[in-house]
């Protein structure tokens, strides 16, 4: 149950709460702007055709990251 | 660091602020951005009441539009009906645009005769400026009037960013972005307009990149060039029957090279120069919105019409009133332009061309849509810039002097790669504020020009 | 600003900029938001303009500028970059927040997203904590319902003490409402009060120990409480920009080589 994934291995249409973001610099304060922090709900929406980038379900936003971002983002499936 | 010797209160504060930070071990931010989405998540529950409702149209749109098996098809079909009703589609409105014109050039000429004008004056402000202009606002009006409002349609539709999404991985490979993609379409309308798109890509290096390399798309300035040397002399060179669907192939093949050329140098600079300027990724997907379809058509047509007009009065007419000047400007019993050319003639050789067409791309610098006309120009030894009745005159013109197909495929591949034209050049300065960025965007362009042309010709030599 | 944006507006920054600041009758407005919460839709309509709009996130650093007429009342309209926040991640964010906080525009109108309130929020709670004079607007109405959310705009008022407008920008409604909220809010009928944010408990306390101090050298001009708060972010873009501004805070003035050092030292972590 209390086991940690990267975002990017979250399955398409599941659910989790982040719980950590491994980015520093630029990219983890762009993640912040997005609300991503402890506790947010995300959902994986889709890929693109190509397998990446994902889109996600963001506070009430579609947000397409690509997978160096989504890896650096820990969550906890719910 | 060295501090004042006695403490002031700035200093006192910024000291204590820095504590509190260094206490957080750095991660001072993340608790100000929680603190922050925290009370906006609470207000929110609040005042937001969501009924059950059935769920997201917008999803239902992206399976489709995004989705693995119909997301590049769909893609590359919007794309292509769109280049195909801007080549189609242009082609009338620009003939009666182009009659509209001359005829009036005409009665312009008619009423300077009246007057007894001088020949000069009447030749650099008719036969140079007023007929630059009108070959500018001819060639180039009516592609952009169809092209730009039909991407404005998909713009505000939405559809743009699931481009983006549906490619990025093919441009993160080369360091770039998937935005790019979109760039690269708008310079098929305009370089101008795909560099100032580029403001849509957050990232700098990425953005950087964009700008840099846009250049390599053809735009609607170029295109009439290279289908009119592809249906010469390459569609006529194998099969008179199949001659259409090889001048097709031939434009493709080098649209085709253009996209490798960008991605090639996109990764170069991404792993020379810009390596380690910051970048980040995230996009977001906007719904979608229903286009105000008659407010965008109407706008985004005054919008092109304005800047061709802008472009051809500012660009165009001195570049007219240059070139007359220097054609009918002689010294000894040629003109400057024969001198010229005659002086361009042994670097043009080195690399498939000859001096006339160097010179035509170098006084083609303001608006690339005049390099044929000047080429004719020169040809025929004539003041005036021209156009030929056809294509097989163009044909018969060329021939004379000593061209082949290979001095038409690097004519080809010169208009495709060489340096931006000057409205680009002028834009690229504008977005990156810098004359050391514009200064690459002309130099790069024009050595892989340069190379390109030089390879092929000694291959194609050595076989023969 | 958009992708097929065609460049018309007369460039205004932070620095040199061509609105008359002085001229008392002049209300400046500016226009802030996320991208696309139709801020240039806004604009258009307020100004009878045609700045390019367009359903897509794109960038500028430039922004438009129009004026428009209410109730014999000039006002200028600014219609800033869209930014997701004002945390100086970017070159446009700095140029937002400099415009917000050093020419202090007579109120700020920011534009929301109905369907996205909560991301839409992070920012307009950003911009109340620099200035109090603002109105928020809660636009895309029709989508909401579309969507089915409905937006209580009177609690939000109350939540956020600053006064709500809904609005459907692209069919003009709403807008003569925001114009009167404007016109109140610019000559003092009305008096936005923002409702405090409070923070962890470790950056309260240093907050309180260098507000004060903070007030004394800054003066009336900005808000003290943001500014210390921005310090202990280790905002660097923000003393220069001060140090830029420094004329217009003479006890500050005193210090300015200390400014202009930390300045320095900390330029090159700003964006990296
Ligand atoms: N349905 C709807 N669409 C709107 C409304 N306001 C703006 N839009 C559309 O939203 C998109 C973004 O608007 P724009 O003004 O460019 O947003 P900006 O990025 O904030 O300047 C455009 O396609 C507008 O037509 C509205 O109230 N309702
Ligand atoms: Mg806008």
């Amino acid at each position: 149950m209390e086991h940690e994934l990267h975002l990017c291995d979250l399955p398409v249409g599941s659910i989790g709460k982040v719980t950590r973001l491994l980015a520093i610099g630029l990219p983890r304060r762009r993640m912040l702007d997005l609300g991503l922090i402890p506790g947010t709900k995300i959902e994986c929406v889709r890929r693109s055709p190509l397998g990446d980038p994902t889109a996600f379900h963001i506070r009430g936003a579609i947000i397409a990251l690509r997978y160096e971002e989504s890896q650096q983002i820990l969550i906890k499936p719910l | 660091m060295e501090k004042p010797s006695n403490q002031t209160s700035l200093a006192e504060i910024l000291e204590i602020t820095e504590a509190t930070r260094s206490q957080n071990s750095n991660y001072i931010r993340d608790s100000i951005v929680e603190s922050i989405y925290q009370h906006a998540e609470q207000i929110t529950n609040i005042v937001v009441k969501q009924k059950e409702l059935n769920k997201c149209p917008d999803r239902k749109l992206d399976d489709i539009l995004t989705s693995p098996w119909l997301g590049y098809p769909l893609m590359l079909l919007l794309l292509g009906f769109i280049f195909w009703l801007t080549i189609i589609g242009a082609n009338y409105p620009s003939q009666i645009i182009a009659k509209f014109l001359f005829t009036i050039e005409s009665q312009l000429t008619g009423l300077f005769m009246r007057f007894h004008a001088p020949h000069w004056l009447y030749g650099l402000l008719i036969l140079g400026i007023y007929r630059c202009l009108a070959w500018v606002i001819s060639v180039m009006l009516p592609p952009m009037a169809i092209f730009f409002p039909c991407f404005t349609l998909l713009e505000d539709l939405g559809y743009l960013p699931r481009v983006a999404f549906n490619v990025d991985r093919l441009f993160k490979k080369v360091g770039a972005h998937g935005k790019q993609a979109l760039t690269m379409s708008m310079g098929f309308g305009c370089n101008a307009a795909g560099i100032t798109a580029c403001r849509i890509i957050e990232s700098p290096r990425e953005r950087l990149i964009a700008i840099l390399t846009n250049n390599f798309v053809p735009c609607n300035g170029r295109f009439p060039t290279l289908i009119s040397l592809a249906i010469i002399f390459m569609g006529g060179a194998v099969f008179k029957t199949s001659s259409t669907a090889i001048a097709t192939a031939v434009v493709v093949g080098l649209i085709l090279l253009g996209i490798s050329i960008t991605l090639f140098t996109s990764w170069l600079l991404s792993k020379t120069i810009l390596r380690g300027i910051p970048s980040s990724f995230t996009m977001e997907l906007p719904s979608y919105r229903k286009p105000q379809i008659g407010k965008i058509l109407i706008r985004s047509l005054l919008d092109r019409t304005l800047f061709v007009l802008g472009r051809a009065i500012v660009v165009a007419a001195p570049a007219g009133a240059m070139i007359w000047a220097l054609a009918n400007i002689h010294i000894g019993d040629t003109s400057i332009v024969t001198h010229i050319g005659q002086f361009l003639n042994p670097l043009g050789h080195a690399v498939g061309l000859d001096g006339f067409i160097l010179l035509a791309f170098i006084l083609g610098f303001p608006a690339n849509e005049i390099v044929l006309p000047i080429l004719i120009m020169c040809y025929l030894s004539s003041g005036t810039m021209l156009e030929l009745k056809s294509l097989t005159a163009m044909r018969d013109l060329f021939v004379q002097h000593g061209w082949t197909w290979l001095t038409a495929l690097n004519m080809m591949l010169f208009s495709l790669l060489h340096f931006p034209c000057g409205t680009a050049l002028w834009t690229i300065r504008k977005e990156t504020g810098s004359s050391k960025w514009t200064l690459l965007a002309f130099l790069m362009p024009t050595a892989i020009a340069f190379s390109v042309c030089f390879i092929t010709t000694q291959i194609i030599r050595l076989l023969r | 600003m958009k992708l097929t944006h065609r460049s018309s507006e007369k460039k205004v920054n932070g620095r040199n900029n061509n609105i008359d600041f002085s001229d008392p009758n002049i209300k400046i407005i500016a226009l802030a938001g996320n991208p696309n919460t139709g801020k240039s839709t806004v604009f258009n309509s307020l100004t009878g303009l045609n700045q390019h709009t367009g359903n897509w996130a794109g960038k500028t650093v430039t922004h438009a500028k129009g004026s428009f007429y209410y109730r014999n009342q000039h006002y200028v309209l600014v219609d800033l970059p869209g930014t997701y926040s004002l945390l100086a991640n970017s070159v446009e964010e700095q140029v937002a927040r400099d415009f917000i906080c050093f020419n202090q525009p007579h109120a700020t109108i920011v534009v929301l997203d109905a369907t996205c309130l909560e991301r839409n929020l992070n920012l307009a709670l950003q911009i109340m904590e620099i200035t109090p004079h603002v109105i928020i607007c809660i636009n895309l109405l029709d989508e909401a319902q579309r969507k089915g959310y409905f937006i209580d705009l009177n609690s939000l008022n109350i939540q956020l003490g600053v006064p709500v407008v809904g609005t459907i920008a692209r069919e003009g409604k709403g807008l003569e409402h925001l114009k009167d909220i404007t016109y109140q809010v610019v000559n003092n009928l009305i008096t936005p009060k923002p409702a405090k944010l409070i923070y962890s408990s470790d950056i309260e306390r240093t907050l309180e120990k260098i507000t004060p101090q903070l007030e004394k050298l800054l003066g009336e001009r900005i808000n003290a409480r943001w500014v210390g708060l921005r310090l202990i972010d280790g905002d660097q873009s923000l003393l220069n920009a001060i140090y830029e501004h420094i004329d217009t805070f003479p006890e500050l003035k005193k210090e300015s080589e200390v400014l202009k050092h930390y300045g320095e030292t900390k330029q090159s972590n700003i964006l990296g």
